[in-house]
């Protein structure tokens, strides 16, 4: 959300369309290969029922156009002289439909074949910008020609215009606006820089950054700083056409691509960083958090791709299919309608849908979308985003004469498209469409049959009804045009055809032919009525319709199996008489334990509070949450590639959708740190998350929590399992050798903004300001003690390194991960501050693992350093209790300090233990209610709180279970009905 | 001759109080234990509960073991002649039957990330000529870890392909692989292709599920294999097909290894297509969905999914926790085996059965499935997998409950009534740096 409200009226007011706008744009320099031909093209298009901008009808109305634009709109059927009248009886017009996000007449770049396996470090060598996936330069209007027969198929769903960007990159570059006329693509462009794109996708680039999505946010947001300081340097000191253009562009309207809701908000909020409002092209998802999307304050642009009902019939396959994508079959035709209804502004795209858009439309329609809103998001609101609100997206005097006749209301299910006007040029959609389709009946030969004239998928189709129930209806080969007729038939089965042609009378056709004899005989076809069963089908369409608009299913909070349709409620409440692991002096013991506004608010024997919820106990065990130091949970990506990575946040890729975190509540685990992965010496930020299963990432990471970086040692940076491997470091020697250049090159950087700061205004006013680099300034907040280090890390000279190493630049590594030669060293790590968190007992997964041993934590904890288990694994941490337990069988540890291990050390590790890992009145009540001793096996979770909420409980597990599966039946049926 | 006493446990109190208790002396640093010596005087545990790996317990008994083989199993009040006997009283500590451990590679490898260490896995589709106790590696560093929780046995087996060759079940103690044998050659494992496969799409760099298109032509393959060694003569020389001889005379069994219930139901019934008496399913992560068809065809499971993560979202959270439970209550013969993890974590076999008890299982009863009915489905219960007069005495004692890690504490451990020694390279390497940071505390 920007702070600057930027809506759909503010959209216009971003930049000045560049639009080349002479009233025709013809090419004047253009030699024709004849003699001048220039028109007018002046129609009057009468008893018209004509679409106004209002959303109301003007029936009986006229539409004047001429020269390629709209003259007037006017009631009533007065047409001036030199127009031409076209009586369209009754029909309906409505302005051109925009399709704002194509790909039109854009060819697609090819993607390189990779280097192998190896690392592709360094973009190709051109005078642009140091990451390929910054494409800024590139502009769709100079590679623009158009394409016949896409443009056809737009035509055909009653696009006159469309905003055509190569889908190519992280910054793309600037769309063209184009006309779906005839004309050349000198004439069809209507703006050559219409909108600066953006997604988060790298695209055809080959070059190994980035490699995940907190990657390309990462490089989102240094290019707006490179872009910036780049532009206040006079000279230029390099030249890069990419930054060049991104600075150039950037008044124009600002599309960002993601591919779900998530993405949205994340995208918002980097946007917001740089005073950015994109308009967010999105996955059709957005219903599952609207609030949320509503709250970004962006326009949406809204794919209408409703997914194609899941395969059911196999029941064993059917289970393989996700209850989302059961919900989201179900659910995406409301998306738009949802959207809407929390007033949402947004533009729709044919994009993913194709030829199903108009039939995808009124899909929208029926389920919630408002038609005026529809008819909007097709036309006026995606003229306003690209500003040209005064020349596209209605129809009034001065706009281009961009308009589609529809057989009937744009929405009604048995109404065509039958003609796409664009700037004034007609463009027939459905040839011969007659409505007269009904009940007739032929005579022949003094004869009288019944026949059934009817118009599907864009074609004529007829047959003889029985005449007696013995009988069967006679198909009827059918060619019908304005002016003629022709249909042939056996009256009898197997018989020879009867032929007939015609043409047109009042009340049908009549006309001459031939017997399978070859005798010439009249004939007449008059009509009788309706077709009886089309009256039926209707009625119950509309029936139908009426039922999809209810939403038919509950949106879920988290939208994923186990989620619920309401947010779990904090209780205030009194857990009495349950074995209490304070991890505080008084130990553990039976008492009880008062929560209050999410917090412990008492701990001790016979607590009474009025109006709490109480909670038996007797017999169970009440512990604090686990907290898992080391974890992979709930992330989109784990991994990006850069040596020294310390620009990316995981918080940017945070999946609040994922099971896992249900699957960890489940185990009692209620606060995890997500770790970047191990691919780099310096990996990204970490993300510091409870497990408020329900709740949009932004509100799983802990507030006010410290902030840590992922480091990593050994084989995996080294990239030992990948021989093709060239990215230094290639050794332990080289590992070090990263750690001392990046803090080094910090404290250059952190020199350099020192002396700018230390400059007067005026002094400045002379000098640029520092490039601003988020590497050296993250590094540099580890210098300041501002940011703590998690390091991966095997063996025991690695260990002793990088100790030398930060001792060497005066801080501490706060934490060693995985630590398995931790023993080895445990003094060193003691003396020098570093606390440990390990697995209980893996070992021996690589060569660097193969002196694990599973006393490790023993050891450590033995010789003063701070010690966790970590679970690094999805499966594992579910059980990180029994994890606990082994460093009672492997070293034998109390089980009161086993289970710190778990609780209150990773707490400590975090500087989270004043909130949390202990039950202390005060601090969070996140708390988990064990069946038994938590160390032991047979321990079973009955619930987890995480600040006095339950977001897991076993009882109502076990209830949602049947939930899940009956909405899951429900869901299936329905899919089997609609098949 | 009375009976002498032996207190084998004279640091009981000390281990309780959280230190670890060597059994035997230290070896030399960085070599694994020294193999056990025969078993030379009748040995008596007494004062133990025991389990005997049948479902039953006796509280307070009596067992004895000479030359090996066990030779009395009784409670503490029936009269047992202990004369000769070396007596030891555990004082209430836990007698079970050594655990079995189905479907690894233990012994053929050691790192699996380091190439030059792989021997389980023989190039090609067709290897069932190759043997893995040729290749088990007596002094694997994993072995110790594996004895030291109470696995005594495996079942060494080779991966990979469509037939990946012979197992082979192994005392974990011997000076080398023909010692260690305990039956060489006991199965043929067949790996069922999958009807789907995993492929990154060079297009969206994403992994997705897509049909098998090699699938037909491996089944028809298995067939064509099947078909021939059913009618192998013995000319020409083919030793794929004479190795698979031993399927049709019953000396060795087919490990069919499927997961997925399609896969499962069409491997069941190619097997059954030929005359091989034995047929075991190995994996059956969604054998419940196929049940009624293992009933039918008398087929056990060893399923290994306990500690993974359900398939699907929507899954019951502790779905894999309770599926041997469900198995077995289905009816069907169940073993767990370790399989679904590296081999270094399959130690923690036991914690698998202690899973199925949490979730579901009699403890006693999720105990057999890693010992008689992992035992049975082996095919090596004449042997051991119970606590019973005639079997091997393959035994360990434990202070606690050896399915529940917070109570696991293993003290000894008899292979063959070979007192082996529990003190591995892990070991070692805690006591010296245990000594280490002694010192310096002081």
């Amino acid at each position: 959300m920007r702070k600057i409200r930027a809506g759909l009226s503010a959209a216009g007011l971003v930049f000045a369309a560049i639009i080349s706008a002479p009233s025709v744009w013809a090419q004047d320099n253009l030699t024709p290969n004849g003699i001048a031909d220039d028109r007018q093209n002046a129609f009057a298009f009468t008893n018209a029922n004509i679409y106004q901008a209002d959303g109301e009808i003007l029936r009986g109305g006229t539409l004047l156009i001429r020269e390629g634009k709209v003259v007037e709109v006017r009631a009533g059927g007065e047409v001036s002289d030199g127009y031409f009248e076209i009586d369209l009886g009754g029909r309906y017009i409505y302005p051109g439909f925009i399709d704002i996000y194509t790909g039109y007449g854009i060819p697609e770049l090819e993607r390189e074949d990779a280097n192998g396996a190896a690392e592709n470090l360094f973009s190709s060598d051109l005078a642009l910008n140091v990451n390929d996936a910054i494409r800024a330069s590139f502009r769709a209007s100079t590679v623009f020609s158009p394409v016949a027969e896409t443009r056809d198929k737009f035509r055909q769903q009653g696009f006159s215009t469309v905003l055509s960007l190569r889908a190519d990159g992280i910054a793309r570059g600037t769309s063209a606006l184009i006309t779906l006329g005839d004309e050349r693509a000198s004439e069809s462009i209507i703006s050559p820089d219409a909108a600066a794109h953006y997604s988060l996708s790298k695209g055809t680039s080959t070059q190994s950054m980035p490699s995940s999505l907190m990657g390309s946010f990462a490089l989102l947001r240094q290019t707006y700083l490179d872009a910036a300081w780049f532009a206040a340097q006079s000279p230029r000191p390099f030249t890069d056409e990419s930054l060049e253009a991104w600075n150039r562009y950037q008044g124009l309207p600002q599309i960002m691509e993601v591919s779900n809701w998530q993405q949205a908000l994340t995208a918002d909020k980097v946007g917001d960083e740089f005073e950015v409002q994109y308009i967010l092209k999105g996955a059709g998802d957005s219903y599952k958090r609207a609030d949320l999307i509503k709250a970004t304050n962006a326009t949406l642009i809204v794919p209408i791709n409703f997914p194609e009902a899941p395969e059911v019939d196999d029941a064993i396959a059917a289970d393989d299919i996700s209850l989302v994508d059961l919900k989201h079959w179900e659910l995406a035709p409301f998306n738009p309608g949802i959207l809407a209804a929390h007033d949402i502004h947004f533009a729709i795209t044919s994009a993913g849908s194709g030829d199903d858009f108009l039939k995808n439309l009124r899909r929208a329609v029926n389920s919630g979308l408002p038609a005026q809103t529809a008819v909007d998001a097709i036309t006026r609101i995606p003229a306003a985003m690209l500003g040209v609100s005064e020349l596209l997206g209605q129809l009034a005097p001065g706009y281009l004469a961009n308009f589609v006749i529809s057989s009937g209301e744009l929405f009604s299910e048995d109404s065509l498209l039958l003609e796409n006007w664009i700037r004034g040029k007609q463009h027939v959609l459905v040839a011969d469409f007659d409505d007269r389709d009904g009940r007739y009946q032929l005579l022949l030969a003094g004869v009288s049959y019944d026949l059934e004239l009817s118009f599907e998928d864009g074609k004529h189709k007829a047959k003889i009804l029985p005449i007696d129930d013995e009988s069967e209806s006679r198909t009827v080969t059918l060619e019908l045009g304005n002016d003629l007729i022709s249909l042939s038939f056996a009256l009898e089965e197997n018989g020879d055809r009867t032929r007939l042609n015609g043409w047109p009378v009042t009340g049908g056709w009549q006309g001459n032919g031939r017997t399978p004899a070859g005798e010439l005989i009249s004939w007449q076809l008059l009509r009788s009525g309706e077709i009886e069963a089309e009256a039926e089908a209707s009625a119950q369409a509309a029936a139908e319709s009426a039922e999809d608009a209810a939403v038919p299913g509950p949106i879920l909070y988290p939208f994923v199996a186990y989620g619920r349709e309401s947010l779990p409620q904090q209780q205030d409440m009194l857990i009495r008489g349950a074995m209490v692991w304070t991890n505080e002096e008084a130990g553990t013991l039976v008492t009880d334990v008062l929560v209050r506004g999410g917090r412990i608010a008492a701990v001790g024997d016979d607590l009474s509070a009025d109006g709490v919820l109480e909670i038996d106990g007797s017999g169970k065990h009440l512990t604090p949450g686990i907290i898992d130091e080391h974890s992979h949970i709930a992330l989109f990506n784990i991994n990006e590639t850069m040596t020294n990575s310390a620009m990316v946040r995981m918080q940017d890729v945070v999946d609040s959708e994922s099971i896992n975190i249900y699957r960890n509540l489940s185990g009692g685990v209620t606060t995890a740190q997500l770790l970047h992965g191990s691919a780099n010496p310096i990996g990204g930020q970490s993300a510091i998350i409870k497990m408020r299963w329900g709740r949009p990432s932004s509100e799983l990471l802990i507030e006010g929590a410290d902030e840590f970086i992922k480091f990593a040692l050994g084989e995996n940076v080294k990239r030992s399992r990948n021989s093709a491997s060239i990215r230094y470091p290639q050794t332990r020697m080289g590992v070090e050798q990263v750690f001392v250049n990046a803090f080094s090159q910090a404290r250059e950087y952190g020199k350099k903004w020192d002396e700018y700061r230390s400059l007067s205004r005026s002094q400045r006013r002379n000098v640029a300001a520092p490039r601003r680099n988020l590497v050296d300034e993250t590094m540099l907040e580890i210098l300041n003690g501002e940011r703590y280090v998690t390091s991966h890390s095997y063996v025991q000279s690695e260990i002793n390194m990088l100790i030398n190493v930060a001792d060497s630049f005066d801080f501490n590594i706060n934490t060693f991960t995985h630590i398995l030669e931790g023993y080895k060293v445990a003094d060193k790590m003691a003396l020098h501050g570093a606390g440990g968190s390990t697995f209980a007992d893996w070992w021996g997964y690589k060569w660097e693992a193969f002196q694990a041993i599973p006393y490790n934590a023993a050891l450590m904890q033995q010789a003063g350093v701070v010690v966790a288990i970590n679970s690094d694994d999805a499966e594992m941490s579910r059980r990180l209790n029994q994890e606990a337990a082994k460093s009672v069988k492997y070293g034998g540890l109390s089980e009161i300090d086993a289970f710190k291990q778990v609780t209150i050390n990773p707490a400590m590790l975090l500087h989270l233990d004043d909130r949390i890992g202990s039950i202390r009145a005060g601090k969070d009540a996140d708390l988990v209610l064990w069946s038994d001793h938590p160390l032991s096996i047979y321990a079973l979770v009955e619930t987890t709180w995480v600040e006095g909420i339950p977001y897991y409980d076993r009882d109502e597990d076990l209830v949602m279970r049947e939930q899940i599966a009956s909405e899951r039946a429900r869901i299936i049926a329905a899919i089997g009905r609609e098949n | 001759m009375e009976p002498h006493m032996k207190n084998l446990f004279a640091g009981l109190a000390r281990l309780l109080s959280g230190f670890i208790v060597i059994i035997s002396g230290a070896s030399a640093f960085a070599l694994v234990p020294q193999p056990a010596a025969d078993q030379s005087e009748p040995i008596a545990i007494v004062g133990a509960i025991i389990h005997i790996g049948n479902g039953e317990v006796i509280a307070d008994g009596v067992i004895t073991f000479s030359e090996g083989i066990i030779t009395a199993v009784a409670a503490a009040d029936d009269a047992v002649d202990l004369s000769n006997h070396l007596v030891i009283d555990l004082q209430g500590a836990h007698v079970y039957p050594g655990f079995i451990l189905p479907n690894t590679s233990l012994g053929l490898t050691e790192v699996g990330a380091s190439r030059a260490t792989a021997d389980f896995e023989e190039e090609g589709d067709i290897n069932a000529s190759v043997r893995s106790a040729i290749a088990y590696n007596t002094d694997s560093e994993i072995i110790s870890t594996h004895r030291f929780n109470g696995i005594l046995t495996a079942q060494v087996t080779p991966q990979g392909g469509l037939v990946s060759g012979s197992s082979s079940l192994m005392k974990l103690d011997g000076w080398n692989w023909e010692d260690a044998a305990l039956r060489t050659d006991d199965g043929i494992h067949l790996y069922w292709p999958g009807l789907k496969t995993r492929r990154r799409n060079p297009d969206t760099f994403r992994f997705e599920t897509v049909d098998n298109e090699e699938y037909a032509g491996a089944v028809q393959l298995l067939h064509s294999l099947f078909q021939s060694a059913q009618t192998y003569t013995g000319e020409p020389l083919n030793l794929n097909l004479q190795a698979m001889g031993s399927l049709f005379n019953g000396s060795a069994k087919l490990y069919v290894h499927a997961d997925g219930a399609k896969e499962i139901i069409s491997a069941v019934r190619f097997a059954r297509r030929y005359p091989i008496a034995d047929v075991v399913l190995v994996g059956g992560r969604e054998a419940l969905m196929v049940k009624d068809l293992l009933l039918a065809e008398d087929i056990p499971v060893i399923y290994e999914a306990v500690h993974e993560l359900p398939e699907m979202a929507w899954h019951d959270t502790d779905g894999p926790f309770r599926m041997p439970y469900l198995l077995s209550e289905a009816g069907l013969k169940v073993g767990l085996g370790g399989g679904a993890t590296g081999i270094q974590s399959q130690r923690n076999l036991p914690f698998l059965a202690g899973t199925a008890a949490a979730y579901g299982l009699d403890p006693e009863r999720a105990l057999t499935l890693i010992t008689k009915n992992n035992a049975e489905i082996l095919g090596i219960d004449d042997r051991i997998g119970t606590l019973e007069v005639g079997k091997d005495a393959t035994l360990f004692i434990s202070i606690g409950d050896a399915l529940d890690m917070r109570t696991s504490q293993v003290l000894g451990a008899y292979i063959q009534g070979r007192d082996i020694d529990l003190f591995g390279t892990q070991q070692q390497l805690y006591e010296r740096f245990r000594d280490k940071y002694s010192k310096q505390v002081e």
